[in-house]
C-alpha cells in the first residue's frame, strides 16, 4: 500500500518516530508510535472507516476532533473514535459495518470520583486560553487550564504561516506553531498553573462543578471563576452528496496534515474563501497536495487579500460568485460540480464545471463554542469568554483578548489588581477588525538603488514590516496596525521586510548592479516544490497573471530567515516592480473534466449523524413547526453523537429559506455531555 | 369567545392522548400549553418503558389499554413510534425481594397478566453478562415493552390534529373563572375560552391549576435524571429494574431501545423536590457505579446525552384522576408519578369516557385506584 506520510515539509520538522504494526480488518499495516488510529489509517490510504447503520453509506473522518462519531472503528473489540484513540502495537482494528457490537467483559473498577478546587478554570489551551493563563499566572492564585489535545496551543499548533496582527501584542511575523510553542512553554514554566492535557470539559453542572475527563479519568472541578476559551466549531454546508466520505472541515484537514503529517488527499477542492479556506489551501500546497480550486459564493473572498493572492499566484484558481452544486462519487468524493451564482445566490444554469478531486474541504465559517459560558451562567459561576469562544476573529486577536480576559478574571478574584487601560480595549478592537478597503497599487517611482515594493493593498490588522525595518523606512499611513504600509526613505536592501511579511507581499527590486535588469527578491515558503539556481520560473503579478519566464539567480535559505526562502531573479525593468511571485502548480491540475457528471438523486443531508435530509425537515417546517426540539423529536436531527453541532445551523438556514424568522423559532435545547464518554468512566475515579 | 366541548390544560403525556380520544368521539377540543410544541416538559424526559405489570387494578387496566394502542399504532396509522415488546424484568438479589416480587406476581396473575419467575440461568440468557452472584431469579413479563415518547407524542398529536383537535402553544392559563361551581371561562395570557369540561393535565403545574379554583391537589414534582447512550447491536432483552435501595438512591432501571441505545434513570433518595431541570454532577457517577457493578459490560458503552425531569408525585405513588366534587366541570388527571407516558393513551380513553358519560364497569373500577378523594395511605411499593 502507498504511504501517505509527509516526508518533507517546508516548515514543519519531521520527527523520526518508531514504526509499530496493527491490523485493519485482518490486514497487517504499519503505524507510527503514539499517533491516533485515524491518522494511521489515512497514512495507509484507508479513508472509509465503516458504513452507517441507517443508510449503509460510507463513514470516514469528519471533525478529527472527538466531537462527532463518524470516524468510529472497533479497536480490540471496543467501538472507539479513531481520531481520539492512539493506535497500539498489535491492535486489531476493524471497520464498523452497521451498529457496532458491545464487547463482553467482566472486568470493572468502581471507585469514587475525585473533586478538586481551583480559583480559575480555563477551558481551552489555545491562543486565548494560554494568553489569559500567562496574565493570571502573575497573581498568587490557583489556575487550572484544560485542553483536549495532547499538546497545548490549540489551533496555533496547526498553523505553518506567519501571523498577522501587531509585533508587540501578538507575535506578528512569527509562525503560528512557533507562537504556540512559546506560549505553552511560558504556561508550563509557571508553577501556579496546573495543566491538564488530553482533558475534555464535559459540562458545567448546576451544582457548580465542572465534569472533566482528565486523560481518561473523570474528575469534578470546583472553580471560583471560569474562562471559556474553548474556541469555535466549523459550520457545515448543505449540498447534494454532502454526506460522502472525503468531505470535511479545515480543522480536520490541518490536524491530519500539519499535526500528524499525513497526506489525506491527492487532489483537494476547497469551499469557502475566508481566511480558514485560503490558509488551508496554502497548507495543502506546502504538504505536496494538489489544490484543484476554491469556490467562494461572494463576489470577493472574505479572507485577507494577501492570502487569496498567495494562493492564486501559486496556481490555484479562485472561483468567486460560485457555489458547490454537488459532490459526486460512489462512496467517497470523486469529483465536485460547481456553478456560477446570480445576485440572489441562485445557480446559473449552463455555467456548471466539474473537477476531479478526492476531498472537499468545507470552510464556510466558524461558530463560537459558547456552551460552557451558558452553562456556567446557569449554574451561577462567574464566567468570562475569550478568543473564538467569545467572538470569531484571528488568533492574533484571540491572544490579545485572552490577555484582557485574564486581567478581568484576576480583577474578579483580587480587587487590588490594576484596572485594564482603555488602550487595551482599543487595540483589541483593531486586532479583530475585518479587512477594510482595498487600494490601487502605489509603485515606487524610483528606478535606481534598492527598495521594497509593497504588494499589500488591503487594510488588515498587520504591521511587522513597519516594526522590523532597520531604517524606519516603512510606515503605516494612519493607524499603526490597520492602515497600509508605505515605503519612503532609505532602503539598505536587508530584506527583513520581505522575510517577515506574513502575506508574502513584499519584494525587493535592486537596480544597483544593472540599470535595465534589476534583481528582484521574492519570498518563498513552498520549498517542497524545489527551486534551484538556473530554474526557469513562471513569474506572475499580484493576481497570478503571467508576466515572464525568468531564470533563478540565487536561492537564499538561511536559518535567520526562519524557513522563508528568498529567490532572486533578474527581471526586465518594465515588469520588475509587478512581479510578486511565481507559479508552482501546473495548469493541468486545475482543468475541469470534459464529461458531464451523472445527475445524483441524493438529497442534501442536514444531520450527518442520524442521516436526516433537508427534504424531511422542510416538510415539517412547511407544516408549521417552529420548535427545533419538535423537529429533533420527530426526525432525530440533532440527536446523534455530535449533539446538533453541525445540523443546528443548517436547520436554522432552512427556516430562513422557508421564510420563517428565527425570532419565532424555538431553539434546540442543549444538554450534557459535550462529547460521548463511556459509562465506566463515571464509575471509576481511577483510585485503587 | 371560542367555545369548546373540552379544554385540556397541558399538551403532555396525558393531554395529547386525551385530546385524541376526545376527538375520536367527535368532541370539539382545545389543548392549551405554555410550551412551544407537544411533550416539551416531562414527556420527552420519560425513558419510554411501558408495562402493565403494576400492583393495582387501575394502573394495570389503563396500561393494558396503552400497550394495545402503542403496539398497534404502526399498523393502524403507519408511523413508527419505536415500539418493541422487549418485556420488563425485576431481578432479585436477596430472598426478601424475591419473596416480595413473587407475592406481587400472585396479584398480577389474578389480573391475567403475563409474568413469570425465571431462574438465574434463564435470566442470564436474556441479559448476557449480568451479575449472577446472589441472583435469586427475576420476574419477566414479555408483553411489556417500550416506545419512543418523542415519536409517540408527535404521532398522537398529528392524528388528533387530523381529527380536528386544536392546540394553543406558548399560551399559559392565568385564571379559571367560576360561576355556580363551574368553570365558566378559561383565561390565558392571549385570550378567553369557554368549554363544557376542563381537564387539568398540567403535570408539574397541576397543583397551581387546582389552586385557581381553590382546590388543593397533593401533587409535588420531584426530580430525576436520565441518560441515553450511543446505539449498539442489541445485546440484552428486557428493561432491567434494580429495586434495591442504597445510600443516595432508591431503584434504577435501564433498557435498550428500538434504536439500540441504552436509556437509564435513577431515583434519588431522599427525593429532590422542585422543578429545576438543569443537570447535576451527582447523577452520572451515582448511576454508573450501580449499573457497572450490576452489569460490567455497560462500562464500554458511551453515554451520549443526559437530562433532568420531574415525576409529579402524589402522596401514595398512584395517579389522581377523576371529577372534582367542588367544581362540577373540572376533571383532574394529575400526579402521574413518573408514569404519565405509559398510562397516557389508556388514560386518554378513560377520560374521554368520563366526559361522554360512557364509563364501563371496568372503567369505574379502574378509576377507584385513582380516586382523588382516597386517603392516600396505601403506598405504592413497586413504582
Amino acid at each position: 500500500m502507498v504511504s501517505n506520510r509527509i516526508k518533507e515539509h517546508p516548515i514543519l520538522p519531521i520527527e523520526k518516530k518508531k514504526n509499530i504494526f496493527f491490523y485493519w480488518n485482518g490486514k497487517r499495516l504499519t503505524a507510527k508510535k503514539d499517533e491516533v488510529i485515524s491518522s494511521a489509517l489515512f497514512a495507509n490510504s484507508i479513508k472509509i472507516f465503516g458504513h452507517h447503520h441507517k443508510d449503509d453509506k460510507a463513514q470516514g473522518i469528519f471533525c478529527a476532533n472527538g466531537q462527532c462519531a463518524k470516524c468510529t472503528v472497533i479497536a480490540d473489540g471496543v467501538p472507539v473514535k479513531s481520531c481520539m484513540t492512539t493506535v497500539k502495537q498489535g491492535m486489531k482494528i476493524e471497520s464498523v459495518e452497521g451498529l457496532p457490537k458491545l464487547p463482553e467483559t467482566d472486568e470493572h473498577q468502581i471507585s469514587n470520583i475525585e473533586e478538586v478546587a481551583y480559583d480559575v478554570l480555563i477551558i481551552g489551551g489555545g491562543p486565548a486560553g494560554l494568553s489569559a493563563a500567562i496574565q493570571l499566572g502573575k497573581l498568587n492564585i490557583s489556575i487550572l487550564i484544560v485542553d483536549d489535545k495532547s499538546e497545548l496551543g490549540g489551533k496555533l499548533v496547526l498553523q505553518t504561516h506567519k501571523f498577522f496582527g501587531s509585533v508587540e501584542d501578538s507575535y506578528a511575523g512569527t509562525r503560528g506553531n512557533d507562537i504556540g510553542k512559546m506560549l505553552s512553554h511560558e504556561v508550563k514554566e509557571n508553577d501556579k498553573i496546573t495543566v491538564w492535557t488530553n482533558s475534555i470539559a464535559l459540562y458545567v453542572y448546576k451544582d457548580r462543578k465542572v465534569g472533566i475527563l482528565q486523560a481518561d479519568i473523570y474528575k469534578l472541578v470546583k472553580p471560583k471563576v471560569i474562562l471559556n476559551a474553548a474556541g469555535a466549531r466549523e459550520k457545515f454546508l448543505r449540498f447534494k452528496g454532502n454526506s460522502l466520505a472525503g468531505i470535511y472541515g479545515a480543522g480536520a484537514f490541518q490536524t491530519l496534515v500539519n499535526r500528524d503529517l499525513v497526506r489525506p488527499t491527492k487532489r483537494l477542492f476547497i469551499v469557502g474563501g475566508g481566511n480558514v479556506g485560503l490558509i488551508a489551501g496554502y497548507h495543502a500546497l506546502q504538504a505536496g497536495i494538489k489544490v484543484v480550486g476554491l469556490v467562494e459564493a461572494l463576489p470577493k473572498c472574505g479572507g485577507y487579500k494577501v492570502h487569496a493572492d498567495k494562493l492564486a499566484r501559486l496556481g490555484v484558481p479562485i472561483y468567486t460568485s460560485h457555489t458547490v452544486l454537488k459532490a459526486n462519487g460512489e462512496e467517497s468524493v470523486e469529483s465536485v460540480t460547481i456553478s456560477k451564482i446570480d445576485a440572489n445566490f441562485q445557480p446559473i444554469s449552463g455555467t456548471e464545471k466539474t473537477f476531479a478531486c478526492d476531498t472537499l474541504l468545507i470552510a464556510v465559517g466558524l461558530e463560537s463554542v459558547s456552551e460552557f459560558t451558558d452553562e456556567a451562567e446557569k449554574a451561577g459561576i462567574t464566567v468570562y469568554a475569550a478568543g473564538d469562544a467569545k467572538e470569531i476573529a484571528e488568533a492574533s486577536s484571540a491572544m490579545f483578548n485572552g490577555k484582557i480576559a485574564g486581567q478581568m478574571v484576576a480583577k474578579e478574584i483580587n480587587n487590588d489588581v490594576t484596572d485594564i487601560p482603555q488602550s487595551w480595549y482599543d487595540k483589541a478592537e483593531i486586532l479583530k477588525k475585518e479587512p477594510g478597503k482595498t487600494f490601487e497599487y502605489n509603485f515606487p517611482k524610483q528606478e535606481k538603488g534598492v527598495f521594497p515594493v509593497i504588494h499589500c493593498l488591503q487594510e488588515i490588522p498587520c504591521n511587522p514590516c513597519s516594526s522590523i525595518c532597520p531604517t524606519n523606512s516603512i510606515n503605516m499611513i494612519g493607524d499603526p496596525i490597520m492602515d497600509l504600509p508605505v515605503y519612503e526613505g532609505k532602503c539598505v536592501g536587508c530584506g527583513k521586510c520581505v522575510v517577515i511579511c506574513p502575506g508574502l507581499a513584499i519584494t525587493l527590486v535592486d537596480f544597483r548592479n544593472d540599470d535595465n535588469y534589476p534583481t528582484i527578491t521574492i519570498p518563498y515558503e513552498v520549498k517542497n516544490h524545489t527551486v534551484n539556481i538556473g530554474d526557469k520560473l513562471i513569474c506572475v503579478d499580484i493576481d497570478g497573471k503571467y508576466l515572464a519566464t525568468l531564470k533563478v539567480e540565487e536561492v537564499i535559505d538561511t536559518k535567520n530567515n526562519k524557513k522563508t526562502q528568498l529567490i532572486k531573479l533578474k527581471s526586465p525593468k518594465n515588469i520588475a516592480k509587478k512581479i510578486v511571485s511565481f507559479r508552482v502548480q501546473d495548469k493541468e491540475v486545475t482543468q475541469p473534466l470534459e464529461m458531464d457528471t451523472p445527475e445524483i438523486d441524493d438529497d442534501e443531508m442536514i444531520c450527518l449523524c442520524e442521516k436526516v435530509t433537508a427534504k424531511e425537515i422542510k416538510k415539517l417546517i412547511r407544516q408549521g413547526i417552529t420548535d427545533m426540539n419538535q423537529i429533533k423529536a420527530i426526525t432525530r436531527a440533532g440527536m446523534g453523537p455530535c449533539g446538533a453541532k453541525s445540523c443546528d445551523n443548517l436547520i436554522k438556514q432552512l427556516f430562513r429559506q422557508e421564510g420563517v424568522s428565527l425570532e419565532n423559532v424555538e431553539k434546540n435545547t442543549r444538554r450534557p455531555l459535550f462529547v460521548e464518554v463511556p459509562l465506566g468512566k463515571f464509575a471509576d475515579g481511577g483510585k485503587k | 369567545m371560542n367555545t369548546y366541548d373540552v379544554i385540556i390544560i397541558g399538551a403532555g403525556s396525558i393531554g395529547v392522548p386525551t385530546a385524541l380520544s376526545l376527538s375520536k368521539k367527535k368532541l370539539k377540543v382545545l389543548v392549551i400549553d405554555s410550551q412551544h410544541s407537544p411533550g416539551q416538559v416531562n414527556n420527552k424526559k420519560a425513558i419510554g418503558g411501558i408495562r402493565a405489570t403494576h400492583s393495582d387494578y387501575g394502573k394495570i387496566k389503563v396500561s393494558q389499554k396503552s400497550i394495545e394502542i402503542f403496539s398497534t399504532w404502526k399498523e393502524k396509522y403507519g408511523d413508527d413510534i419505536g415500539w418493541i415488546a422487549n418485556g420488563y424484568s425485576f431481578p432479585a438479589y436477596n430472598k426478601e425481594d424475591a419473596n416480595k416480587l413473587k407475592e406481587l406476581m400472585k396479584i398480577q396473575h389474578s389480573f391475567g397478566l403475563n409474568i413469570d419467575w425465571i431462574s438465574p440461568e434463564e435470566y442470564e440468557k436474556k441479559v448476557p453478562g449480568i451479575r449472577t452472584k446472589d441472583l435469586q431469579g427475576s420476574t419477566f413479563s414479555p408483553d411489556d415493552g417500550s416506545a419512543s415518547p418523542l415519536l409517540a407524542i408527535n404521532a398522537l398529536y398529528f392524528e388528533s390534529l387530523k381529527l380536528g383537535a386544536e392546540y394553543k402553544f406558548n399560551e399559559s392559563v392565568n385564571d379559571l373563572y367560576l360561576e355556580n361551581d363551574r368553570i365558566s371561562k378559561v383565561v390565558t395570557n392571549k385570550g378567553n375560552y369557554r368549554s363544557k369540561y376542563v381537564i387539568n393535565a398540567a403535570g408539574n403545574n397541576a397543583k397551581q391549576v387546582g389552586k385557581l379554583v381553590g382546590i388543593d391537589l397533593p401533587v409535588k414534582p420531584d426530580s430525576h435524571e436520565g441518560a441515553i447512550t450511543e446505539p449498539v447491536e442489541r445485546f440484552f432483552g428486557p428493561m432491567v429494574v434494580d429495586m434495591r435501595p442504597t445510600e443516595g438512591s432508591a431503584n434504577y432501571y435501564f433498557y435498550q431501545n428500538n434504536e439500540g441505545q441504552v436509556i437509564f434513570c435513577i431515583t434519588p433518595a431522599p427525593p429532590i423536590i422542585g422543578t429545576d431541570s438543569d443537570s447535576t454532577s451527582v447523577f452520572l457517577p451515582q448511576v454508573a457505579k450501580r449499573m457497572i457493578e450490576l452489569y460490567p459490560r455497560l462500562a464500554n458503552l458511551k453515554v451520549r446525552r443526559t437530562w433532568r425531569g420531574q415525576y409529579p408525585m402524589s402522596p401514595d405513588g398512584f395517579p389522581i384522576v377523576g371529577k372534582s366534587k367542588r367544581v362540577n366541570n373540572l376533571i383532574n388527571a394529575v400526579g402521574m408519578c413518573g408514569q404519565g407516558f405509559m398510562l397516557g393513551p389508556g388514560l386518554g380513553e378513560l377520560l374521554a369516557n368520563i366526559v361522554t358519560e360512557e364509563l364501563s364497569n371496568e372503567d369505574k373500577k379502574a378509576l377507584k385506584s385513582f380516586d382523588p378523594y382516597r386517603s392516600f395511605s396505601n403506598i405504592e411499593q413497586f413504582k
